[in-house]
Order: structure tokens, then sequence, then C-alpha cells
């Protein structure tokens, strides 16, 4: 019995816990991209770095407010530093929808002609990123490190396995939580949410019925800013801040949004957190797991691992493949094809 | 006629350039810049059959060139019999029954129309069986071969060939990858193929990275034979010193500039094959085919083309192009080097060559790769000059300063991007637009 409540622990520490953290903050960067997919009508190569831009004000802030003695107490200053980050980076993607964006909305020019101008901004993001920040690994949690330490649990449970979640785990699982539900409050029952919702639906009735395009397009772009940020800075503040990893990202994030459906909230967010668990699982090593449920001769000699975690985006690839070959609109039915 | 001169006025220009920088600096810089121009313009030619020819949005260059790369390592090593001794039967194994299972569960899916959602589960089933059989072949192999000579080999070398077949057999294998690729992402919404290019080239790059049986992963394979004869070898003979010697320059130098032609003279033959075939293709029916679908997909498809096909075709072909030039420069640099795959480096700035270029038109990428290249090595000395000079009021230790000094290489990514933005608006036929018929 005690075998098996320790594999269920080690499973928790491991893989479930990991796997909700990071499904959240897929979850929430997928909604970027499948809102602006929805009003814009393209896939934003460039969200990835504008998680990182946000991420990096929260950064610089972050450490004014550390220099000065500002801080939480046992949460992290970096949610004290959020807003501002929010702030910058809502200006932005405005600034950047008016220079390069708008121009072809007013053109009507094809989606690929936007695919192109947003690797071009992703390109031009990465640049400003890595000229303010350096290319280098920047750490900025601080605060109370774990909500509980695998010490304490073992203690408290007297298992052999221990199980420990960081602050920054519970942050980002209550935080995505409260943003998603502010979302959904606002898609569903504010008028400006509606008519966002109509404009995706059906972009020559929702005009013809009178609603400003201007201003679909810019609350879009302002939630799409609210959220990349928020995600950027959980996701640094959960492993560490490096400039190249949000464009990594980009591929688990586009996954999570084609899985559940490009252009469906619900589906952005289901999404994260298929691609999210099937990574970890797929890369989680499970000799140990194994050897606690097995009779004792049983035990696996090796790692029992699916996949290196070298290969940890190839898990999001595959399940990509997998939607575009059984079914391109994805689980929720967005509005693809 | 008036476009014409402005052409050739443009190609003059950059012919002028190269030669500016030969004399202000060096004739060897300069051939080494001329060299990499025509590798970029090949690889250009390839994005631009995709991008010009049909409005494909390949964001995977990178890989492509990559898989080029490999064919360099592949065809022209040595083998190390003692690595193939001690796996390459576990290898081999492996990789049919890959095959074998790729070839079942694609079979079940394609062949039991009617099971409906069942046939999914059925081929992925049998695709995770095959997955763990062939692992059962492929890890001890993989540990037997990387245990061989580490620090030396650890791989399985190549087939030792002359490395010109590398050039070949890298377009074979970059248009083998854009086939499957193209298969699955084509003929649904153009973000697919972007996306699924983007996702195909970060897995390509990350498995010549991490297999080390394969070639060395990032271990890098050195010392790749050349086509072209070594420096060393002419400044002994004697031919090559009363040549020198007639010329008035030093041996040394000479012989550096003698392999640089050498090698310019085959990149250039390469690239005015290419040219001229895809030249011949746009003038041709197939061209005008190709072209109708591009600008308008639904009148095409009516007329009876079938649009998905032709598309995969033509991915196809540009992303061998992609692949030859790969290979190339693998030949050109003497060595393979998965960390040097970067997509900064191998997609966007193969992209903005033909944005600025002229996309659709061959001479226009042509001239792309060649002008965006010259400023890519050039801007590193422009922008630290130009921060130099913002910052020369500042105290020589002023951080701003040292900070300005230091980011100066990260001004190619935001220069490149806006170039690309800004042509993109207000340019968007390039400098060489596509011709009117």
């Amino acid at each position: 019995m005690e075998d098996v409540l320790n594999a269920i622990v080690l499973i928790t520490n491991f893989l479930i816990v990991p796997g909700l953290a990071y499904g959240s903050q897929l979850a929430l960067g997928a909604l970027g991209i499948t809102l602006v997919y929805g009003i814009l009508r393209f896939s934003n190569f460039a969200h990835g770095e504008t998680m990182a831009f946000g991420t990096m004000i929260t950064i610089l802030v972050t450490w004014f407010l550390q220099a000065r003695g500002v801080g939480l107490g046992p949460l992290p200053t970096a949610l004290l530093a959020l807003p501002v980050g929010i702030a910058a980076t809502i200006v932005l993607v405005l600034l950047t929808d008016k220079w390069v964006y708008r121009f072809y909305r007013n053109q009507k020019s094809p989606p690929v002609i936007f695919l192109i101008a947003s690797v071009g901004v992703m390109f031009l993001m990465n640049g400003i990123v890595r000229f303010v920040i350096g290319p280098r690994d920047q750490t900025f949690t601080d605060g109370e490190r774990f909500i509980i330490t695998a010490r304490e649990f073992k203690q408290l449970s007297g298992l052999r396995e221990g199980l420990a979640i960081k602050t920054t785990q519970g942050i980002t699982v209550i935080t995505a939580i409260v943003i998603v539900i502010a979302l959904f409050w606002f898609l569903n029952q504010t008028r400006t949410g509606k008519s966002m919702r109509a404009y995706s639906d059906n972009e020559d009735l929702a005009l013809l019925s009178g609603i400003n395009p201007d201003k679909v397009v810019m609350v879009a772009w302002i939630f799409t800013a609210i959220l990349a940020t928020i995600a950027g800075t959980l996701y640094g503040l959960d492993k560490s801040f490096k400039p190249f990893v949000y464009l990594q990202i980009l591929l688990p994030l586009f996954a999570s949004a084609i899985v559940g459906g490009l252009g469906n909230p619900l589906g952005a967010i289901a999404g994260g957190f298929v691609v999210a668990f099937s990574e970890v699982s797929f890369t989680f090593a499970y000799r140990k797991f194994l050897a606690y449920l097995l009779p004792e001769n049983w035990a696996p000699e090796g790692l029992v691992q699916l996949l290196s975690t070298d290969y940890k985006f190839a898990v999001s690839f595959v399940i990509l493949v997998l939607v575009l070959l059984v079914k391109p609109t994805g689980i929720f039915s967005g509005r693809a094809l | 006629m008036i476009g014409r001169l402005k052409n050739f006025g443009l190609f003059a220009v950059m012919a002028l350039l190269i030669a500016l920088v030969g004399f202000m600096q060096s004739w060897s810089l300069a051939l080494a810049i001329l060299n990499l121009c025509l590798i970029s313009a090949v690889m250009a030619l390839g994005v631009n059959i995709q991008w010009g020819y049909a409005g494909l949005f390949n964001v995977g260059v990178m890989g492509f060139a990559a898989l080029g790369g490999l064919a360099g390592v592949v065809i022209s090593t040595p083998p190390v019999a003692a690595a193939w001794s001690a796996g390459g039967f576990g290898i081999i194994a492996s990789l049919v029954i890959a095959l074998i299972t790729i070839i079942i569960s694609v079979a079940i899916y394609s062949r039991l129309k009617g099971a409906g959602i069942l046939r999914v589960w059925a081929a992925v089933l049998v695709a995770i069986a095959g997955y763990f059989i062939a692992r059962i072949f492929f890890e001890p192999a993989v540990d037997a071969i990387e245990a061989v000579e580490p620090a030396k080999t650890g791989f399985l070398g190549g087939f030792g060939l002359p490395i010109i077949f590398a050039w070949i057999v890298g377009g074979v294998f970059a248009a083998g990858a854009a086939w499957v690729v193209g298969k699955i992402s084509l003929g649904l919404r153009s973000d697919y193929l972007a996306i699924a290019t983007l996702g195909i080239s970060e897995i390509i790059v990350a498995m010549l990275k991490n297999e080390d049986w394969l070639a060395r992963g990032v271990k890098n394979v050195s010392g790749l034979p050349r086509p072209v004869p070594y420096e060393i070898n002419l400044q002994r003979s004697e031919w090559f010193q009363d040549w020198a010697n007639s010329m008035g320059v030093s041996t040394v130098e000479f012989s550096s500039i003698f392999v640089k032609l050498c090698y310019a003279g085959l990149f250039a033959s390469v690239l005015l094959i290419v040219l001229w075939l895809s030249e011949r293709a746009l003038n041709s029916p197939w061209g005008r085919m190709m072209r109708a679908i591009r600008d308008n997909e639904t009148a095409a498809n009516a007329m009876g083309k079938d649009v998905t096909s032709r598309h995969l075709q033509v991915f196809v072909l540009g992303s061998a192009v992609i692949g030859i030039a790969g290979a190339m420069l693998t030949t050109l640099d003497g060595q393979f080097t998965p960390a040097s795959y970067q997509p900064l480096r191998f997609t966007f700035l193969i992209w903005v060559m033909v944005i600025v270029g002229g996309s659709g038109n061959n001479w226009g990428a042509v001239l792309g790769g060649f002008l965006i290249w010259f400023f890519w090595v050039e801007a590193e000395p422009i922008g630290l000059w130009l921060m130099d000079t913002i910052t020369s009021g500042m105290a020589e230790d002023n951080a701003l300063r040292l900070h300005l000094l230091k980011s100066a290489a990260h001004m190619r990514l935001m220069t490149m991007g806006l170039i690309l933005l800004l042509v993109l608006r207000f340019t968007p036929s390039g400098l060489i637009p596509e011709r009117r018929r």
C-alpha cells in the first residue's frame, strides 16, 4: 500500500505539478495567439517575442523595486512589477499594429502577408530584447521558494517520496485561473466582449450591425499584450528568463492553439494542457515509478523514458501533425480551414 | 529596355561593392564574401521558387539547409569500420523497422477509410509498437558506436566519396523532408505550412545536435575533404611557385586566393545551372500554371489544376535547391557544426534576400542574395563604428557606452527585421520586380 502511495506522490511531484504549471503557461500564451487569430485572422509569429518583451520590462522593474527594498514578502516582487510590464507591452503591440499591421488590414492583404510581417516584427522585438537585457540567463525570483518542500512533506506524511510545490507553480496556476475567468466573463458578459465574438464569427455581419472594427482590433491587441506578459512572466519565474527560449516556445504555443481549434478560447486552454501533459509524460523517466509498483525483481533496468528531454518539442510537433492529419479544425472546431 | 539597363546597373553596383572590399580590405576577404554570396543566391533561389512561384511561406529554411550540410558529412567522411562492426547492424535494423512501421501505419490509415476514428487509433498503436521494437535495436547500437574512440570518431562515418556528390544528395535529403512536411500541411491554411516548417526545422537541428552516432552532434565533424586543392600543397608545388612569382605576389597569399577562386568557379556554375533551370521553368507552361495558381487558387482549381499536388511539387523542388546550397556551405566551411544553424542566419536572412531582391523574379533573388549577404557581413564593422561615433561624447568607462558597444551585435537582428518590414510595406515587389506578362 505504501508503495502505491509513494508511486502516486512521485508522479504528482514530477509529472502532475510541473504539468499543471506548464499547461497554465501554455494556455495563457495560446489564448493570446488564438485571440489574434480570431480577430485579425493570422498566426502571430511575434507572440513569443511579445512574451519575452513583457517579461523583460517586468524584470527590469523588479530589479528596480528590489534595489529600493520594496517587496511582497513571501510572494515574488515580480507580481508587483507586472502591471508596468503589461502597460509597456500594450504600448508596444498597439504601436506595432499602427505601424505594421493596420496598413495591410486596410489593403485587405492575404493572411500570408500578415504572417511575413509578423515574422519581421518577431525579429525586431527579439533584437530589442537582446539589445536591452542581453542574450544571457536572468533569474528574478525572490520571496519564499516553496509552498511545501519535499522534506516537510516527508515528515508530514511519513512517506519515502517527497512532494515539493514551488511558490511560482502555485502562483502560476492561481493566476491562470483568475485570468481565464476574467477573460471569459469579459467575452460573454460585456458589450465589447460580445462584439469581439461577433466580429470573430462573421466579420461582414458584425460590421453591418455597426460594430467598430478599430475598437475590436484594439481591444484584442490589449488582451493579447496582457495575456502574453502574464504568460511570459510566469514562465520566466517558473524556469528562468532566456531570450532564445521564447522563440522555441512558439511551437508548443501554436500546437496548443491548433489542437484546441484556432480562434477558440476554450480550445486554447484545453490545448495548452494537452500539449503540456504530453510533453511532460513523454519525457518523464518512469523507472522509479515502476519500481514502486512492480514486484521487486521486475524493476526495470533502464530509465524507461519514452523520449529524451532534448526532443521535448518534437512532442508538440507530433501532436500538431496528428491534429492536422486527423482533424485540422482542432478538437473544439475552431474557424480554421 | 530601361528596366534591363537598370537591372544590369544593379548587378554592376554589386560587383563594384565586392571589388571595393578587395581594394580597401583584402582580395582574400572579397573572395570569401563572394563565395558566400553565391551560396546565399542559390538558397534565395530555392526560397523564391516556393514563395515567388507559388506563394508558399517556408519558415524552415534552416532545417533544409542543415540536412544539406548533413549530406556533406554522410557522403565525404571515410567510414569508421570499428563503429560499423560495433553497431552498424543495430542501426540498420532499427531504421528498417521504423520504415516498415511507417508504411504499415500509413497503409492502415489510408486503406481503412470505413473504420472511422478507429483507424487513427490502430495507426497510432502500430506506430508506438514499432517505436519500441526499433528502440530495442537502436539504443545498444548507439551506445556501442559512440564508445568507439569518442574523442576522434564515435560515429558511423560516411561513404568516403568525393564531396561534390553531397550537393546532389543534400538536395535529395531536403526534398525528402519537404515531401513529408508538404504532404501533411499543404492543402490546409497557409499558416499551417509555416508552423509545420518551423517545427520540422527545429526538430532537424535538434536531431543533428543530439544524435552523435550520425554526425557527432555538437562535437562537430571537421576536416571534410575538399573538392579543390589544399593551399599547403599548392605552396609546395613548383609550378605554382613559378606562377605566383610571375604574377609578383607571395605564394601564400596567391594560394589562398587561388583556392577561393576554385570554389567560386564551382559555386558559380551551380548557381548558373539552377538559375537557368528556374528561368526555363518559370517561362514554360508549367511556370504559367504555377503563377495562375498563386494568383487565384479557386480559378485555377476550377480550370482543373490540382492545386495541392502542384504546391507539393514546387515545395519539394524549392527545398531541394535549399538543400544543395546547404551542402555547398558545408563544403566551403570544411566542417559540419550543428550549433551554427540559427533561424536568424538561415531562415530569416534568406527571406530578407528574396523580398528585397524581388519575389517572383529569379534575377531579383540572386541580386538579393548578393546584396543582403554583403551587408550582413559588413554590418558588424559598420554597427560598431556607428555605436562608437554615437557614444564618442561619453566617458570611456560610461556604463551606457559600454553596454551599447557590447550590444552592437544585436543590431543586426533589428536592422534585418526593419529592412524586411520597410521593403514589404513600401516596395513589396523588390529591387527587380517580377516581369509583367
